[in-house]
């Protein structure tokens, strides 16, 4: 995806973005952009609006003002194209409780990019749960649940991942599987927007914070 | 790009939620077991006297139908909101539309189906006259999924409200009544001699209208709950 053709125009780019929730100003002509390669951290205080950020920039809110482009076509163009691209995990790890983590994420991927068994076990094994595919993703622990999540970075093609507080439930070597896998997309030509309190340690780290324009 | 198709997502999609009801088993058993228990009741509560009987036995079982469905209606979208699946599905690159439809058939598998291969048994209870049955599990069969759909709309809008309480049933019960009147009026029709075809063929034009017009109010209304 290096080689692409449009490398003049950012991956994504949020221009004056104005969010007002609960007559709560939460930003104000925010302005940031995205390149292939890079990795945007957005900081800020609880309440400070990253999820709504979050949200607002993978179309699952609307109530804002202000422009998002994905390279360089507005949003509402490009819907699909951008869909298609992006990869969401959010504060709910959409892990359905009575099914195994092999039949979670088998779903979950047709939504997206189709992976076939195997390949969903080898990520699965990547990210520590070898032995856990066939057990009801109720006997696991959270942050075996947030890593059943996470197995989909791995399986999926999208060149944008949106995380969401991703490092939350994880233990030292959860973090560091994350940590990695983040940096190699990054390595490999993708961009990753993710909002976290945890200190990362990537080259090309670029940071927002949130909850200063007030 | 090597996408899945939206054929693959929309099966995907069914089959979860079938394997979620046959591992969940309530959610099979709650709605068949009401409506047995309900019908069991009338018998009981107004006169076991064959002739009273067979002639409420349609309004009935199709008012127990109505009930069974709304009672099953409220875990359609709730865990799959609770746990953040919902936001994969609108997130994803195929049609909400396929994917609204593939749960809605899921739903009314496990949930209307059954009822509808019981309801014989029950209306031979309720000493419904033989002339009476094709068309009852005909008129249950074409009007059991247009409430299944419509109920998929109210439930959507709803999803993310803390205490729901009344206000499925509100929403659903007057957009259901037009089914339950034509069910009730083609069983009695061909009880009376007639032929129950016109109200039937109302009732399938109600399932094509459901089934192309409601997963898209559905899906609209996923959108907004989710905002």
């Amino acid at each position: 995806m290096t080689e692409n053709s449009q490398d003049a125009r950012p991956l994504l780019e949020v221009r004056a973005l104005t969010c007002e929730r609960s007559e709560r100003l939460l930003f104000r002509d925010l302005e940031f952009s995205l390149d292939s390669g890079q990795v945007l951290q957005v900081r800020g205080g609880n309440g400070s609006g990253k999820t709504t950020l979050m949200r607002i920039v993978c179309g699952l809110n609307d109530s804002f003002e202000g422009e998002l482009y994905w390279r360089g076509e507005t949003l509402g163009e490009r819907w699909e194209a951008f869909h298609a691209n992006l990869l969401y995990i959010g504060h709910r790890v959409a892990v359905n409780h009575v099914l195994t983590p092999l039949e979670n994420l088998r779903w979950s991927c047709r939504l997206h990019d189709p992976a076939d068994d195997a390949g969903i076990r080898a990520a699965l094994a990547e990210m520590d749960l070898a032995g856990y595919e066939d057990s009801p993703c109720y006997s696991l622990s959270a942050g075996q649940q947030q890593r059943v999540s996470l197995a989909r970075l791995s399986l999926s093609s999208a060149e944008l991942w949106i995380l969401d507080e991703p490092f939350t439930t994880l233990d030292v070597d959860g973090v560091a599987l994350l940590e990695n896998l983040v940096a190699r997309h990054a390595r490999e030509g993708g961009a990753v927007l993710i909002t976290t309190h945890h200190k990362l340690v990537l080259p090309h780290l670029r940071t927002l914070t949130l909850g200063v324009a007030r | 790009m090597n996408r899945a198709g939206a054929g693959a997502a929309f099966r995907a999609t069914l089959k979860r939620d079938l394997l979620i009801s046959v591992k969940r088993r309530n959610d099979i058993l709650n709605p068949f077991m009401f409506f047995v228990i309900v019908v069991s009741l009338f018998p009981i509560g107004i006169s076991p006297e064959s002739a009273m009987l067979r002639q409420i036995a349609a309004g009935v079982i199709w008012i127990a139908v109505l009930l069974a469905s709304m009672l099953s209606m409220d875990s359609l979208y709730r865990s799959d909101y609770e746990d953040g699946s919902l936001e994969q599905l609108l997130l994803s690159s195929q049609p909400l539309y396929l994917l609204v439809f593939a749960k809605n058939i899921a739903h009314w598998l496990v949930s209307g189906l059954p009822v509808i291969l019981v309801s014989p048994l029950l209306a031979y209870m309720l000493a419904l006259p033989a002339e009476g049955y094709v068309t009852l599990v005909l008129s249950l069969l074409l009007g059991t999924p247009v409430v299944g759909m419509l109920g998929s709309i109210a439930v959507a809008l709803t999803v993310g409200l803390g205490s729901r309480g009344l206000i499925l049933a509100v929403i659903t019960v007057p957009m259901s009544v037009p089914v339950l009147i034509f069910g009730t009026l083609a069983v009695q029709n061909s009880l009376a001699g007639g032929s129950p075809l016109g109200y039937l063929a109302l009732l399938g034009a109600m399932l094509a209208a459901a089934v192309s017009l409601a997963p898209v109010a559905t899906a609209a209304a996923l959108r907004i709950s989710l905002n």
